[in-house]
């Protein structure tokens, strides 16, 4: 069986994408992604876990009977969370007091789960791996996009506290982009977020019909040549 | 055949049962040794966070002992203890830092830590932690925003107490625009908190460590 690994990317950052295409993972996006900051945050530690988990479970896929794969997987999930955590808060404590909300979180994010069914359970250790570093960019891409959208019209400001996340480089990231903003709560509250990710779904569709349509246009051209 | 045998075993009951209890086993252990390993550095971590919030309500230069030695502990009248870690300078009292805290917050419970100087004037309040929109109601947080940091060099009495609240409210304070209950109920945790080192002053400004006078260090209130 050989592996696609640029079918794997595509998957994974567009056509297949955690939240544009699955739907998956909408109770963590919904809460975090208030600000670019903490979407960016979210995404990256849920792409550790996408990524060791599928490694882990593709090991195991052998031994594992289909009867009771779901509690085994959702029982490597908690452990793999509930370790990251230990670690960050011993050892990288700074880190951990901005993400250390989220991580908790990550257990309830039920893409893993289903790229453990779906991908890990199927697949050898490599391809497992890359797809959940893709899977894991195009959720980060999503988390940083809603979230940075939410913050423009929320709060009027993007990136705002990068610099806790990424260290003090990252305090050129932060913009005020409109000055003396009032704020728009709606947008910063859970149901902003299903507002703008609304949006984007559209915004999505719709680029997806302006590549169909480009595709066909060239088919049919392709179609007029040859009879010509 | 052994493979045979294999293929027929894992489709018993007894293989999912063994298969789950192994992997339960193996997670727990994980679970054990990564918690043996990492709790005392998770203990140390929070002990650097108390001092690193401690020295942001109490300027290390007022005092010259190690504020997590000996705190007093003092039970207030509802029966809540309340921890509070003194800096001495040559056998006086020179600062307090103790926590305070409401319900009264947008999205429940606001703790705040806060620093007071023997004659009951803030020296510094910090929230330690809250659940307040983000965006509008946490900028009560230093990091966010530096309206925590008018308090400084108030008292009870500097403003009086019914200046102790949100100007919507006719006290002297602003409010965030958007963002009305959150400093309300701040107010209110920094009130209780002068509250408390009134009815307590004489217990939190004596030194009664073992090198002075043997007191009780628990002290009910009356």
């Amino acid at each position: 069986m050989s592996h696609d690994y640029r079918r794997i990317a595509k998957d994974g950052l567009w056509d297949n994408n955690i939240i544009f295409a699955q739907a998956l993972g909408l109770c963590p996006l919904l809460a975090v992604t208030g600000t670019a900051s903490n979407g960016l945050g979210m995404g990256l530690a849920s792409m550790v876990v996408l990524i060791a988990s599928g490694m882990i479970i593709s090991l195991v896929r052998g031994v594992i009977t289909p009867q009771v794969r779901i509690p085994v997987f959702v029982l490597i999930i908690a452990v793999l969370v509930t370790l990251v955590d230990m670690v960050m808060n011993a050892w990288v404590h700074d880190l951990h007091k901005i993400l250390g909300l989220f991580i908790p979180l990550i257990v309830t994010n039920c893409a893993i789960l289903g790229r453990a069914e779906s991908f890990a359970s199927r697949n050898p250790i490599l391809p497992s791996l890359f797809d959940g570093l893709m899977m894991g960019i195009g959720f980060t891409l999503v988390m940083v996009v809603l979230g940075g959208a939410r913050e423009i019209l929320g709060s009027g400001t993007l990136f705002a506290n990068a610099s806790l996340l990424l260290g003090s480089w990252a305090s050129i990231l932060e913009l005020e982009l409109i000055p003396d903003y009032k704020g728009f709560l709606l947008i910063i509250l859970p149901p902003g977020g299903f507002l703008v990710l609304g949006f984007i779904l559209a915004g999505k569709r719709l680029i997806d019909r302006k590549l169909a349509a480009i595709a066909a246009e060239r088919a049919e051209q392709e179609l007029a040549l040859t009879q010509n | 055949m052994a493979a045979g045998l294999l293929s027929r075993f894992r489709d018993t009951i007894g293989y999912q049962a063994l298969l789950l209890g192994s992997f339960s086993t193996l997670a727990t252990a994980l679970l054990v040794s990564g918690n043996a390993l990492t709790r005392e550095a998770i203990a140390e971590r929070h002990r650097e966070d108390l001092l690193t919030s401690l020295h942001e309500v109490v300027p290390a230069a007022l005092f010259d002992n190690d504020l997590l030695d000996q705190p007093l502990k003092i039970t207030r009248a509802d029966g809540t203890q309340v921890t509070v870690y003194r800096g001495t300078d040559h056998n006086r009292v020179t600062a307090l830092a103790y926590e305070a805290e409401t319900q009264s917050g947008y999205s429940g419970e606001i703790r705040i830590i806060m620093g007071v100087n023997a004659s009951g004037e803030i020296i510094g309040v910090r929230v330690l932690s809250h659940a307040e929109t983000p965006g509008l109601g946490d900028k009560i947080e230093v990091a966010k925003n530096d309206w925590i940091l008018q308090f400084n060099g108030l008292s009870m009495g500097n403003p009086s107490r019914s200046g102790w609240r949100v100007k919507k409210d006719g006290g002297n304070f602003d409010a965030f625009s958007g963002a009305t209950i959150t400093p309300r109920a701040v107010l209110e945790a920094i009130e209780k908190g002068l509250d408390f080192f009134s009815e307590f002053k004489p217990q939190l400004i004596t030194l009664t460590t073992s090198t002075v006078t043997p007191l009780p260090q628990e002290v009910s209130s009356p």
